[in-house]
């Protein structure tokens, strides 16, 4: 038995100062050598724990062996039939949280680097000359896939893997949902989405895009005169919260959703070259602490703020964002106002925000998320001078489909009723999953109820 | 991919396109709107619907060409593809009463009710179209608006065709009785500032009214809420809940103030694309 290490295997990061200019990605990936080491690390548990903290159960074990080996095909086949997104998930998982956090060698010292093996193996077979192309569809019932996020893409792989033409529609002009317009590229190149898609497509998925199920064609016209015998709705939560706060509207405030659209979707950082500008100071406040904050904030300095602040009303604790993410803002040199609670967006004459008023918190008792409740001082209201202000505070899902779509069930938040099982929505032959159904969540959820109504759609359209 | 397959100069500045575009074309309804993209890096913009025809499945747009995409999109001739073209968006009109609707187009507004007055005079309304311009020359779409409405009132600033003076001004003389009589309902298309000022025509008169706003938008779908606009001190994304709003309930002033938030930035983008095109050797 080797000796192992007690820490993970550093992963090369680009230096903080360099990176906080540009989109390039921060983290570099191992190479063969600091691969096989960490997989090194792996104590091979008989009961392999860090499985049951993987949303997709992916046989952890097993892959890091190969790696382990020296078995670079053999792990990126493993990985590849329980994930069929490894390169993204590798990337942006929070492994801290999942399979990482039930590590056997975590309970003393440092668990395995699980994701970022993860990515290794995923970006080694990126490099690898394509295999030969996959049969032809199999089987006569077509399955329509409503969004190009996580969920659709999956759903959309598997149910080709399993013999049936597949077609997604997506609204956007390009495809990936919030993996397009959502992560910027500094945390997951578009040339990775790209190739996953690209896979895809060789597996014989089509992919439309510019056509909005609910507005351009409804349910009806995809069982009706489109034939297809099943549907998988996988549109995401794209509907962006406000606070509802005065100033909201003022020039200068964003929605993350539209911030991050600009820049990622629609290139604003390359303007002029690109035709999209955003509106950037240079002191900007994002209000949240989600991953989707710090991918705003971060995202923020590479179009030119000097200064960029997360403005948080619980305390650094709660933040929901990854520690990782958490660590590189902290290293671009990001601000954190925790326990402080922002209630009016301030202007001057002519509409252009110019400060952010708050009012400071403490923590009280616990509430319904079981987190600390934030409770405001009196009198401690102040002002942060700003010339952007950015609302991160979550998303619904978007309720263009349902409202066309008869018979479609939703919750008081909008969020598509499916059985637990079956993924199966209250519409024979539609199915759902991902954000449309969870309300906001993580890429790797999205990527495994894809995968189990892919499951179940074959089953219901079989038999 | 939506294939021109026909291109008209309505003014110098303004350019009608029919494309090939069935399945908006099967779904679009008056009021709605459609977001292009003409090029790779290129911006998404909204353009309202102006006709549409569903037995040849093709879509009509106007386009007035004031910025970098407009005027990109004004180069295109028949047989080119419009890169990307989304829709239909936003609600169609909700006007289920008769009675005397009034359009009001101002510049090139006029082209969008052309299918909404062929629509609400099928639906059994008797139809007025007022049309203004600075003069006779910016005029557009006449002859089609004639067949598609009852009486087509035409203004200019300088008084080279028709009625001397502005939209509103017209507006305010069928109110009193004039011509084709007092509108039941105003729907206004144009500038801001034009729908703004039909806005307070009416107001007074208390003649439902509707304005189609145009903000900023990226997506269209309701999901980044560039769009925002307050109507009746509540805030609604136009791309979504409207374009068509109670003109009474908006706020024209905040609605104007957001839509100059890139000024800059889309001169900036003027300068470069016509520095592009000196480069080029066009033009």
């Amino acid at each position: 038995m080797p000796l192992k290490r007690v820490d993970k295997t550093p992963m090369p990061e680009r230096d903080a100062t360099l990176r906080s200019h540009d989109f390039v990605e921060v983290n570099e990936g191992y190479n063969i050598a600091r691969a096989r080491f960490e997989a090194e690390r792996c104590l091979r548990c008989q009961d392999p724990v860090c499985v049951a903290g993987c949303p997709v159960k992916i046989p952890i074990p097993d892959f890091v062996h190969k790696v382990a080996a020296g078995d670079m095909a053999g792990a990126a086949k493993i990985l590849r039939s329980a994930n069929p997104l490894p390169a993204i998930c590798g990337r942006v998982c929070p492994q801290e949280s999942q399979c990482e956090a039930q590590c056997s060698i975590g309970t003393r010292f440092v668990p395995v680097a699980i994701g970022y093996l993860e990515r290794f193996v995923a970006d080694w077979e990126m490099s690898q000359p394509p295999g030969d192309p996959p049969p032809p569809p199999t089987r006569p019932e077509k399955v329509a896939i409503i969004g190009s996020g996580p969920a659709g893409l999956v759903c959309a792989g598997e149910l080709a893997a399993l013999g049936h033409p597949v077609t997604i529609f997506e609204g956007l002009h390009a495809a990936g949902g919030v993996l397009r317009y959502g992560i910027p590229e500094f945390r997951l190149p578009k040339e990775v989405l790209d190739w996953e898609i690209e896979q895809l497509k060789r597996l014989g998925v089509e992919i439309v895009c510019n056509v909005i199920v609910g507005k351009t064609i409804t349910m009806d016209d995809l069982f009706g005169k489109m034939g297809y015998s099943a549907v998988f709705v996988g549109t995401g939560a794209g509907l962006p919260q406000f606070m509802g706060i005065p100033g909201e509207n003022l020039n200068g405030v964003y929605s993350a959703n539209e911030f991050l659209t600009r820049v990622n979707l629609m290139h604003a950082n390359d303007f002029p070259n690109a035709d999209t500008p955003v509106m950037v100071g240079k002191r900007i406040a994002v209000i949240g602490a989600g991953n989707t904050a710090m991918d705003t904030v971060r995202t923020a300095l590479r179009v030119g703020a000097e200064k960029g602040m997360i403005v948080y009303r619980r305390s650094d604790k709660e933040m929901t964002a990854r520690v990782e993410e958490h660590h590189h803002a902290i290293e671009e040199g990001v601000e954190f106002h925790w326990l402080t609670n922002p209630v009016e967006i301030l202007g001057d004459e002519e509409g252009w925000v110019t400060g952010l008023k708050c009012i400071r918190m403490e923590l009280g008792e616990p509430d319904d998320s079981g987190r600390a409740r934030p409770v405001p001082i009196e009198g401690s209201e102040f002002v942060i001078p700003v010339d952007n202000v950015v609302l991160s505070i979550g998303n619904r899902p978007n309720p263009l489909l349902l409202q066309t779509t008869k018979g479609l069930d939703a919750n008081q938040w909008g969020c598509l009723v499916v059985e637990d099982e079956s993924a199966q929505t209250s519409l024979q032959h539609v199915f759902a999953g991902g954000d449309a159904v969870t309300g906001a969540a993580t890429v790797i959820l999205a990527a495994g109820a894809g995968k189990s109504a892919a499951q179940a759609i074959h089953e219901d359209i079989c038999q | 991919m939506a294939r021109i397959l026909e291109k008209r100069s309505l003014t110098s500045v303004t350019k009608l396109f029919r494309v090939e575009a069935p399945l908006v074309a099967a779904a679009a309804q008056p009021g709605q709107f459609v977001i292009v993209r003409v090029r790779e890096g290129g911006e998404r913009i909204p353009l309202t619907i102006a006709d549409y025809d569903r037995d040849n499945g093709t879509l009509t747009i106007v386009v007035q060409e004031v910025g970098t995409t407009t005027k990109l999109l004004g180069t295109l001739e028949l047989g080119d593809d419009i890169l990307d073209l989304v829709g239909p968006l936003g609600m169609a009109i909700d006007m289920p009463e008769k009675g005397h609707v009034v359009g009001i187009g101002g510049g090139f507004g006029a082209a969008a009710l052309l299918c909404l007055m062929r629509e609400l005079s099928a639906r059994g309304n008797r139809t007025t179209v007022i049309i203004g311009a600075r003069d006779s020359s910016l005029l557009i779409l006449i002859d089609e608006l004639e067949k598609v409405c009852d009486n087509v009132e035409i203004c200019t600033d300088d008084g080279s065709a028709g009625f001397k003076g502005f939209v509103t001004e017209r507006l305010a003389q069928l109110i009193d009785g004039s011509g084709p009589g007092k509108p039941d309902r105003v729907v206004a298309i144009g500038p801001m500032p034009m729908m703004r000022a039909v806005s307070e025509t009416t107001r007074e008169k208390q003649i439902p009214t509707l304005v189609s706003l145009d903000p900023l938008m990226v997506d269209g779908t309701g999901m980044c809420g560039g769009c925002r606009v307050t109507v009746n001190g509540e805030v609604k994304f136009a791309c979504v809940d409207g374009p068509l709003f109670d003109a009474h309930q908006v706020d024209f002033k905040e609605a104007v103030r957001r839509n100059k938030m890139y000024v800059r930035q889309e001169q900036a983008s003027k300068d470069r694309s016509a520095c592009r095109s000196l480069a080029l050797g066009q033009d």
